[in-house]
């Protein structure tokens, strides 16, 4: 029997959630263990609810799964808000001192969720407390694993004769995990070294959480019983890496040489930028250390302005956004379109319109994306479907930017931003670098939009010798100037426009979309959908169902004629995305006059989970779903 | 070759009014980047949006005329990528204190070794005369249906305020002595700012030429009554000398206070000059020691289309 196990930590915002499923997720990791980790969070400093659930496995896993196996919870609040989503052979580790804790008492609890939980707890005829719930969950067959988080501590402080620790409820956090570790019998030997990393720069601090997450693991070892789980540690996988969500593009930048990156602060997209600074001086192989200069911008205009002008001296730039920001770039957008400048834009999506669920998950923006911008000119719009991918991809979009002299939007999201994951070792040496025509030296006259065949023009860069050039935002003739005649005015859009068609004939096919098999039932998808998609068709596949798959990664210019190629002997279409609209539907149909069967739609702003798209994909086959399957799971 | 006027012309056709202002703001641009020597590919003139935006198609350097409002944007992201080029921003008043005010702001901040000129004539010529940042309350320019209700934004005082380490004014038709304030501009190390006043002859009948020059205060006296005079020949000493917080407050207020001259006497001139503040460059190379050797420009980011950049350590800390 593999194993498939759950594990969820919530607490308050600021109460170390995020660290503790870090160490969790490393003290796993290093047992040999395939993890797959997702933070929710609320658009709050201080005291909001947020949670990790960690899924651990002995095979490669790509998303979360409904069911909860343990939940360790030093708040009230998650014991009210997740106590449902723990399996009937699952358990949960709890301070006992909560336990005639009423949900008047919690005040984040918001309205319509208290309202949904009284309803549920008065069918049930139990009180409206911490222990009317968790009568619930043992009913159903949940283990309850009460423990004084205080009582701990303060027996603890007498035995390492340290009175400070006395009340630190910062070290709730490391306490849980190590009770958590404890019950499902991991060996502790990593759990001390995952500690001294996490802790590497306060030594001290890291001392008192060894001897807070030693004594809270033999706590648990001792005291706890019956639990149905035991992770005692699997074949460890080579050249497996444990990384966050933004580190694929980071990487893939540093690697690809993109060496000026502008950004304005804004969630899920900075944490992307703060890496790269964090980073700035690179090491170059045989050669004196190179730098990324990152640059916080007042606003994303001028993240945008600074990213174009530094393009213009031939430095592969970059800048990195989320919906609301990428809406203020676009006039700039359309000024690098119409100007040739190669950029990339890294897009990670949140759920919108407007400011709408800030830290929340959405690929509300792909319609937009692809649209952006006023005018008419040619951009690349590419996604990437999981962070190992983002990596790579990062590599082909600065190679796309160069090669096609032209805007590209690197579309990633807030499920994947927000993941932490193992996955094979990022390999450099499979980034290859690609400039284009952009030139060396300049001989001769030059002329910056000079026509040429393939529409693409030898590229200058300010204050190259001898390769003066001019941009503007109007329409222009060969040198940069402003014409508007209109002879060279249909050239140029020619010119420009042309190289759409030649980034589908010239991009590879397998960078363009990908087929995970095709069958009767075909899914088609783009972006973080992936991980989720992957699993439930494996899950159905175990049960004779054949689910077909293909995952679009390049969206703008659209792959028309690959991708009718490669859903011909397909069936029934469904299409899974992330938003309200089925917006890759809806470009799908734009270009392949084909309809969509079914759509399953998911915008609470939480990702998708394989068991959910299991289910309604399976309500698909017995032909019970309806036209519109939309998702809901998750707190 | 000693590089002339002639060499920094192009030929494409000036469509500027007759009688522009800003032909004599290009011309001591083009005398300025002649007699300090600049070779025509190392410099960049970044212009704006409206009639001041064309400016870059007219000087042979590498010329980008950008966006309304986002000139000194593209500017500061050219100078850092390649610090080694010579960086002048021009534009209008409206494009650089309506709606490209915050970017003014914030490039003060940073004090990015760089020039931006403004073209300050109180109009939104090219949309056909409207109000501009610039304009007084009060002031009916021809075009406006009504007295202008907004006041003006200040920009000499808003860019001393900024942090801009060197404010200075210049008259588009005294060009010998704008060509001397932009040299002036472009050798300080540091984000330069100079305001040019420069009348529209079109839709500005208020402030023009002859009330520049005084001629209705003139009346039948033929002495001197220009309104325009220069700081430099009255005691005025805008430098600060030496890192101390009293000399610098004292600088930072007498060049607030001169800014506020206007009407019968207008100032130019250097209002305030502080080489003592960090250049944006000087704040990348404390962290980034090879930055101005090394720029993102002159990096070699490849090894026969393989990356040469080696992650290898991140990668390593990354293991499980």
């Amino acid at each position: 029997m593999s194993t498939d196990f759950t594990w969820l930590i919530g607490g308050p915002q600021g109460s170390g959630v995020e660290s503790g499923a870090n160490i969790f997720s490393k003290v796993c990791a290093q047992m040999g263990y395939q993890i797959f980790g997702k933070r929710e969070f609320y658009s709050n400093i201080k005291g909001e609810h947020s949670y990790f659930t960690v899924r651990i496995s002995d095979e490669k896993i790509h998303s979360n799964v409904n069911d909860v196996n343990l939940m360790v919870s030093f708040d009230a609040e998650t014991i009210f808000r997740h106590f449902d989503e723990i399996s009937s052979n699952g358990g949960i580790i709890y301070d006992s001192e909560l336990e005639n804790t009423d949900t008047d008492r919690v005040r984040t609890l918001d309205g319509p969720f208290k309202e949904r939980l009284h309803t549920l707890l008065e069918s049930k005829n139990k009180p409206f407390t911490i222990a009317g719930v968790l009568e619930v969950a043992k009913e159903k067959g949940v283990k309850l694993y009460p423990v004084s988080f205080k009582t701990l501590l303060e027996t603890l402080s007498e035995e390492v004769d340290n009175p400070r620790l006395r009340g630190l409820v910062r070290m709730y956090n490391v306490i849980g995990v190590s009770l958590s570790l404890g019950l499902i019998q991991m060996p502790s030997d990593s759990l001390v070294n995952s500690i001294d990393d996490i802790f590497s720069k306060k030594p001290k601090i890291a001392e008192i959480n060894q001897q807070a997450a030693s004594f809270s693991y033999n706590y648990a070892s001792k005291n706890f019983e019956n639990f149905n789980h035991s992770l005692t540690g699997t074949q460890k996988q080579s050249d497996t890496i444990l990384v966050q969500g933004h580190f694929g593009c980071s990487l893939g930048k540093m690697v690809c040489g993109c060496r000026f990156q502008s950004y304005y602060p804004i969630t899920p997209a900075s944490d992307e930028s703060v890496y790269l600074e964090s980073n700035e001086i690179l090491e170059i192989e045989n050669d004196r250390p190179g730098s990324t200069i990152v640059v916080q911008t007042e606003d994303e205009i001028s993240a945008i302005g600074m990213m174009i002008g530094s393009a213009l001296t031939g430095t592969r730039s970059s800048t990195s956004t989320s919906g609301p920001g990428f809406a203020l770039m676009t006039e700039a957008l359309g000024w690098a379109g119409i100007n040739e400048v190669a950029v990339v834009i890294t897009l990670y999506q949140r759920s919108g319109p407007s400011t709408g669920l800030p830290t929340r998950h959405g690929q509300d923006d792909l319609l937009f994306t692809v649209f952006a911008g006023c005018g008419d000119f040619p951009k690349i719009v590419y996604a990437s479907g999981d962070i190992e991918e983002s990596f790579y991809d990062t590599g082909n979009c600065f190679n796309y930017a160069d090669k096609y002299q032209i805007p590209v939007i690197h579309m990633m999201d807030k499920f994947l931003s927000s993941s932490v994951v193992t996955c094979k070792k990022f390999n450099p040496k499979k980034i290859s670098i690609d400039r284009g025509k952009l030139l060396d030296k300049v001989e001769g006259e030059y002329k910056r939009f000079a026509l040429t065949d393939d529409g693409i023009s030898p590229r200058s860069k300010l204050g190259m010798d001898n390769g003066v050039f001019w941009n503007t935002g109007d329409e222009s003739d060969e040198y940069g100037h402003i014409t508007e005649d209109p002879q060279v005015r249909i050239k140029m859009m020619d010119k420009r426009m042309s190289r759409l068609d030649l980034a589908l004939e010239t991009i590879p096919v397998d960078e363009q979309a990908i087929p995970f098999e095709v069958h009767d039932y075909t899914i088609i998808s783009w972006g973080s959908t992936k991980g989720p998609i992957l699993d439930a068709q494996a899950m159905l596949k175990k049960e004779g169902i054949d689910i077909g798959f293909v995952q679009i990664k390049l969206l703008n210019p659209f792959p028309t004629e690959y991708v009718k190629s490669l859903i011909k002997d397909a069936k029934v279409l469904i299409d899974i995305e992330a938003n309200h609209s089925g917006q890759l539907g809806k470009i799908f149909k734009q270009n392949i006059t084909r309809d969509i069967d079914y759509h399953i739609l998911k915008y609470t702003g939480r990702g998708i989970t394989s068991t959910e798209l299991y289910d309604s994909l399976k309500k698909i086959v017995e032909n019970k779903a309806s036209k519109r399957e939309v998702l809901s799971h998750g707190a | 070759m000693a590089l002339k006027l002639a060499d920094y012309k192009t030929d494409v056709h000036n469509d500027w009014c007759p009688g522009c202002g800003d032909f004599g703001i290009v011309n001591a641009l083009q005398m300025a980047l002649a007699e300090m020597g600049i070779e025509r590919d190392k410099a960049t003139i970044f212009s704006g949006i409206g009639c001041s935006g064309k400016t870059s198609h007219f000087i042979n350097t590498y010329g980008v005329h950008t966006l309304h409002g986002r000139v000194l944007t593209f500017a500061q992201g050219g100078k850092l990528a390649n610090p080694d080029m010579t960086v002048v921003a021009v534009g209008g008043d409206g494009d650089g204190l309506g709606i490209g005010a915050g970017h003014f702001v914030a490039a003060g901040r940073r004090n990015i070794d760089m020039t931006y000129i403004i073209f300050d004539n109180g109009v939104y010529g090219l949309t056909k005369g409207q109000a501009s940042p610039t304009l007084k309350l009060g002031e009916q320019t021809k075009s406006l249906p009504s007295p202008n209700t907004n006041s003006n934004v200040n920009p000499i005082g808003l860019a001393v305020a900024s942090g801009f380490t060197f404010v200075a004014r210049g008259y588009s038709y005294d060009v010998r002595h704008l060509k001397d304030l932009i040299i002036k501009a472009v050798k300080h190390k540091g984000l330069s700012f100079l305001d040019v006043l420069q009348p529209c002859p079109t839709y500005n009948d208020v402030n023009t030429r002859d009330w520049y020059a005084g001629v209705d205060q003139a009346k039948e006296s033929m002495e001197r009554h220009s309104r325009i005079y220069k700081l430099e020949d009255t005691k005025f000493d805008p430098t600060v000398n030496y890192a101390g917080e009293v000399e610098v407050n004292e600088k930072l207020s007498q060049a607030l206070v001169k800014s506020l001259e206007w009407g019968d006497k207008i100032p130019t001139g250097v209002f305030y000059q502080n080489e003592l503040v960090s250049p944006f460059s000087t704040r990348l190379t404390d962290k980034i020691p090879n930055y101005l050797e090394n720029p993102p420009a002159k990096q070699i980011i490849s090894n026969s289309g393989l990356p040469n950049t080696d992650i290898s350590k991140i990668l390593d800390s990354l293991n499980v």
